[in-house]
């Protein structure tokens, strides 16, 4: 899956021909790559990225190091894409938008924005305790019950419970590429996407 | 969100629209799409809010066909208005008109700006 680096701008709604889209904006590359990583020399075949800069005095010794043997300026991130055409992609090349086409599916990785602790109604769809007729109180958002009872005489690992949320790397598959804004960096990509806003996305085909 | 909000901008039509205000009287020339044509179905009536910025800006206009009160809400950026005709500024004193809906006969008239 041949993909690119961005930053999400926030989401706004655009007309396609007389219907509103929802659309999440993103500034997508240019990415530079930093590193082809080969069956030979690494064992596995991947690209890897780089997005944004970084002072090379803010950069560590063996970091430069990686980006001088490339040439490359320092990136602020580094990611590996796997799916690239080896043959096509060489150290030193920039990607930009163009890698994507308008109408295309793409799935879109990224930190999701942390809720904090959140129960279990919301943190895994649980329906909650019943009513609040029958002398029952304060029931309504718990658990319900977490196990068997002597036996086994302990909660079992994985339960799902209550604890903190989100803060974790989500991916959303299927979204469409609806706009694409070379000049500018710009893609418009159907729909939510995970993350708040400026934070590092990867688009992927 | 500066970027966005230039990008926002950019989409925003900026054309023939004329500058219209809550208590304006209005006609907008609405693109109706019947099978394969498409024809221009005019609606008239009054302005009574403005809402919201940007992409999602609508407009709400009401007007009392035989009787029956009929509201329709348009957003500014929509394709489907092809021209706004402003007809009569009117003199109100408040942005949103929502109490039109509660008048009715010679109470729920809208003063002429331009008129002593």
């Amino acid at each position: 899956m041949p993909g690119l680096l961005g930053k999400k701008l926030g989401m706004t709604s655009i007309y396609v021909g007389d219907r509103v889209v929802p659309v999440t904006v993103v500034e997508a590359g240019p990415c530079k790559v930093v590193d082809v990583k080969t069956k030979d020399k690494d064992g596995y075949e991947a690209v890897q990225l780089g997005y944004g800069s970084k002072k090379e005095k803010n950069v560590n010794k063996p970091m430069l190091g990686h980006f001088r043997k490339n040439n490359v300026e320092p990136a602020a991130v580094l990611r590996e894409f796997k799916g690239f055409d080896l043959a096509e992609v060489k150290a030193g090349d920039t990607l930009t938008v163009e890698v994507f086409e308008i109408g295309e599916m793409v799935s879109v990785s990224s930190n999701s924005k942390g809720k904090g602790f959140q129960g279990v109604m919301r943190r895994h769809g649980f329906g909650g305790v019943g009513g609040t007729t029958h002398g029952q109180s304060n029931r309504l958002r718990a658990p319900g019950s977490i196990g068997q009872s002597s036996d086994p005489s302990r909660v079992l690992k994985g339960t799902r419970m209550a604890g903190r949320m989100g803060g974790k790397r989500v991916t959303t598959k299927g979204l469409r590429i609806i706009r694409i804004d070379p000049d500018k960096n710009i893609l418009m990509i159907k729909g939510a996407i995970p993350g708040s806003i400026n934070s590092i996305v990867e688009i992927k085909k | 969100m500066n970027k966005l909000t230039e990008l926002v901008a950019d989409q925003v039509r900026k054309d023939e629209l004329p500058n219209f205000k809550a208590g304006d009287r209005i006609r907008v020339h609405v693109r109706v799409i019947e099978g394969d044509k498409e024809r221009i179905q005019p609606f008239e009536g009054d302005v009574i809010a403005i809402k919201a910025s940007g992409m999602g800006r609508t407009f709400t206009m009401r007007k009392v066909t035989s009787g029956v009160g009929v509201e329709r809400i348009f957003p500014f950026n929509s394709p489907k208005i092809a021209k706004i005709e402003l007809l009569r500024e009117g003199k109100v004193r408040r942005a949103k008109l929502y109490y039109l809906r509660k008048l009715s006969g010679k109470a729920a008239r809208i003063k002429d700006k331009n008129q002593r």
